[in-house]
């Protein structure tokens, strides 16, 4: 990691997975509160916290995430009674293979955020946001992505922004048949 | 392909201000398989909708997207909109650009990029998303309301009157609440006793109410229209299908000198005991912590001269199961209090108020019971210490409420007015004494409300001083109230007989355990939260359960009132369907790849999970799979999370709709 030399003009992406009950509802809080917060942050709603699957917290860094934050209901107060422990048990297994793989895992946050938290909520993502600002883009995934994509199209030069809809990538589904 | 309609809304400038919608508009058209996108000002309108609906007929859409506020304010709208127009309902979605975006961002540039994201991500839902339909459940047509305070009481009756059926649970021996123990109520000054203890008995009257006192909630299960709920009845050590409450126990039983709860500790009680004279049922009940017999095993007084043979000392707690299609959430409040708090308690006490160690500082409900004719002290003011009249009181509002360094930052709203009550009621009973108050403002929106005030100070000579105190101590039988007195500038020093404290609303004690057996939410005050502030103020965000009274927040009884019948409205209309539909957000199985681990089985809180069998035509077992019952399923997604096999998937969130929307990022 570089992070002393990567400096503040970097603006991260940020995505976070968050239960529509209680995260999802505290963000919406800071909504009509009109509190203020870095716009870095892309929020996926799922049902609970426990509908989370590790991959996609590896997929989200794969496809350019520069930081993960999972939120969801206080321990205790899960809407489904008791998704969030299983969340919290299966991510504590998570983290530690995330930091084998060579993660900083203070690129992933896990954070409880109740509906009446609007501030927490922002809280958390200006913290996330900042500390990750200083730590630079996120090397490691974007490089293996690249390779990927080289594996596909063989020498092609590949705007990364396009080539999911790309006609070239739909020829190469289409030709695995 | 897909055909997709976006629809930016600018929200009136709500998200035009910072979002730039015609370009989120136009970078929309320019998702592959995006057929029609536009922006309107207000897509909720009648003719926003209209637009909808047109551009589905127009356009051959097959997914609408609606980028404007947040689903849980309107996706019910466009899913309905979308409806009418032909569609599956679940194959619109909304983008949230108004709460995620344009109202928590001020760059224009960056909130419009974040806003062609959301857009772009949200594009993947709908492209991904299936047909579902509505899964129907049948309603039971019973009410379970909890607690038995005015908010509980009123909204039993209105349920009851629609004749449905209605079991109420107190965790008190006697129904009533707070209501019960106040002299006279603002602004009109009548009796509460007078208005309040018949309508205990209506309760206790009612053919189609079911009343469990000295229960409680002990766990909650199932769903809008079909909760189980099983009830804890503590042991009351008295039958109450033998007592007939003539009260000979009550008098006999020797231990007689235990402060009574009712009277805020004021009063004496037996250790057998009805709280209050008027109490609903009059069974009595053993305090087992404090009676004889519990203590030492010698005494049994009461069961002697119980002539029905009423009193059991062996009764123990019992459980019944109660099936309740709607619950109402009616636990009310307790008073804060000055004391010394537990090491980490996030609320303090107040140290410079002598953390309660001074008797004649006493709280507005002690004052309640001071001036009620059924208090301790038959209606005359006295003071706790001597038992003298007080000739000078000073009452000292915001005691706790609105002071953040106590850890309390909102306002309790009741104070001012009964403040201004207490100072009426000292006044016409203490015709020569002089009532001083602390006021940080005076607060009286309400009908009536601040007519009463201004009589408060304009009539009946109390003295409102506009400042805080900063501290009080004992002088002789004195208590020096020092404060200040802000209009005039000056430092203020009162020698009081009495002091009376405002303090503030808090929920009652264990209200955050409750919420967590019926899973809904609550603040960090542990009020429990409404579904929306402005229009779902009844509404809990799990479905099928309502909210009355102070357990949402502080409330005068006109509002509790009102809350409570607003609450059995809500019960009532439920209740005119034979069935229910719900969200169609529920697990299924892919039989063909499932292994039969059952994984999900052990992760399900719901139960919801079975195991099925598969047979071939010779009817050999090929294998067990899982099978989700659709109407226990909550749809939490747990189990598929689980799943090593990803053979179970829930609908409205599978993996595919997740990773296409993760590719897109």
């Amino acid at each position: 990691m570089h992070a002393e030399h990567i400096k503040h003009d970097f603006e991260p992406k940020i995505v976070a997975f968050v239960c529509t009950w209680c995260t999802y509802a505290g963000a919406d809080l800071a909504g009509t509160s009109r509190m203020q917060y870095p716009s870095n942050v892309r929020v996926l709603k799922f049902p609970c916290t426990g509908r989370i699957d590790p991959v996609f917290i590896l997929r989200a860094f794969q496809k350019g995430a520069d930081g993960v934050l999972v939120s969801g209901c206080h321990p205790g107060d899960c809407h489904y009674m008791a998704g969030n422990f299983h969340a919290r048990r299966r991510f504590a297994a998570f983290r530690a293979l995330l930091s084998f793989v060579g993660v900083d895992l203070n690129r992933l946050q896990f954070s409880w955020v109740s509906a009446a938290e609007g501030g927490k909520w922002v809280d958390v993502v200006t913290e996330l946001t900042e500390r990750v600002r200083t730590m630079g883009p996120m090397p490691e995934f974007k490089e293996l992505e690249h390779e990927e994509q080289w594996s596909t199209f063989a020498g092609a030069s590949v705007d990364k922004s396009t080539v999911l809809n790309s006609p070239e990538l739909k020829e190469a589904y289409d030709s695995i048949g | 392909m897909s055909r997709i309609g976006v629809f930016v809304c600018h929200c009136g400038e709500n998200i035009s201000r910072t979002v730039d919608v015609e370009q989120v508009a136009k970078a929309a058209g320019e998702i592959p398989g995006v057929a029609y996108s536009c922006d309107y000002k207000y897509m909720c309108s009648d003719p926003g909708q209209t637009l909808l609906k047109k551009a589905v007929a127009e356009h051959k859409l097959d997914g609408v997207l609606v980028a404007a506020c947040s689903p849980r304010m309107h996706e019910k709208t466009f899913r309905k909109a979308a409806e009418a127009a032909g569609l599956n309902p679940y194959l619109c979605e909304m983008a949230n650009i108004r709460e995620h975006c344009s109202w928590v961002h001020e760059d224009r540039d960056m909130a419009t990029a974040k806003a062609k994201d959301i857009v772009k991500l949200m594009v993947e839902r709908v492209r991904k998303g299936k047909s579902l339909a509505p899964i129907t459940v049948p309603v039971t047509k019973r009410a379970l309301v909890i607690g038995g305070g005015i908010a509980g009481i009123q909204a039993a009756l209105d349920v009851a009157d629609a004749g449905h059926h209605v079991i109420m649970v107190e965790r008190d021996p006697s129904i009533g609440g707070h209501m019960a123990q106040l002299s006279e109520t603002f602004p009109t000054l009548d009796c509460s006793q007078c208005i309040m203890t018949p309508k205990m008995v209506d309760v206790a009257n009612h053919p189609n109410i079911t009343l469990y006192t000295y229960s409680e909630i002990e766990k909650v299960e199932g769903y809008i229209g079909n909760f189980q709920v099983t009830v804890k009845h503590k042991a009351r050590s008295v039958d109450e299908s033998k007592c007939t409450g003539c009260g000979v126990c009550m008098t006999k039983c020797p231990k007689k000198k235990i402060p009574n709860e009712f009277d805020q500790g004021h009063g004496m009680r037996p250790a057998i005991y009805v709280p209050f004279p008027q109490a609903v049922p009059n069974t009595p009940v053993i305090d087992r912590e404090n009676c004889t017999m519990f203590q030492s095993g010698k005494c049994g007084v009461c069961a002697k001269v119980c002539g029905p043979g009423a009193v059991d000392y062996e009764q123990k707690d019992t459980f019944t199961v109660e099936d309740v299609g709607a619950i109402v959430v009616a636990t009310g409040f307790k008073l804060y209090t000055i004391d010394r708090k537990p090491e980490g308690s996030p609320i303090q006490g107040y140290g410079e108020f002598g953390y309660g160690t001074i008797p004649d500082i006493i709280d507005g409900m002690t004052f309640e019971r001071l001036a009620s004719a059924s208090g301790p002290t038959g209606g005359k003011i006295l003071r706790p210490s001597d038992g003298k009249e007080p000739k000078q009181v000073v009452f000292i509002q915001c005691v706790g409420s609105r002071a953040r360094e106590k850890g309390i930052s909102y306002c309790s709203k009741v104070c001012c007015m009964y403040t201004a009550k207490h100072t009426m009621l000292y006044h016409h009973k203490v015709h020569d004494g002089q009532a001083y108050v602390f006021f940080m403002d005076a607060r009286t929106p309400g009908k009536g409300y601040d007519e009463f005030w201004r009589r408060a100070v304009e009539e009946e000579e109390a003295v409102y001083i506009r400042g805080m105190v900063s501290r009080m101590y004992q002088r002789g039988d004195k208590i020096v109230v020092m404060g200040s007195d802000i209009q005039v500038g000056t430092q203020v020093e009162i020698e009081a007989d009495l002091v009376v404290l405002a303090t503030a609303v808090q929920p009652q004690d264990g209200a955050d355990l409750l919420a967590q057996k019926l899973g809904i939410s609550y603040d960090k005050y542990n009020f429990y939260s409404e579904a929306h502030a402005k229009l779902k103020p009844v509404e809990c965000a799990t479905a099928g359960i309502y909210l009355a009274g102070a357990c949402q927040g502080p409330k005068d009884i006109p509002d509790t009132v009102s809350q409570a019948s607003a609450a059995a409205a809500k019960v009532m209309t439920l209740f005119a369907k034979d069935k229910l539909e719900r969200d169609p957000v529920v697990a299924k199985v892919n039989e063909k790849y499932c292994v039969g681990c059952f994984a999900c089985k052990k992760v399900c809180a719901y139960g919801a999970i079975e195991e099925k069998e598969i047979r071939d035509r010779q009817g050999n077992l090929v294998k067990k799979v899982a099978y989700v019952n659709p109407g226990v399923c909550g749809g939490c997604g747990t189990c598929q999370a689980t799943c090593p096999s990803k053979s179970i998937e829930l609908d409205g969130y599978t993996d595919e709709q997740i990773m296409a929307m993760i590719e897109a990022l």
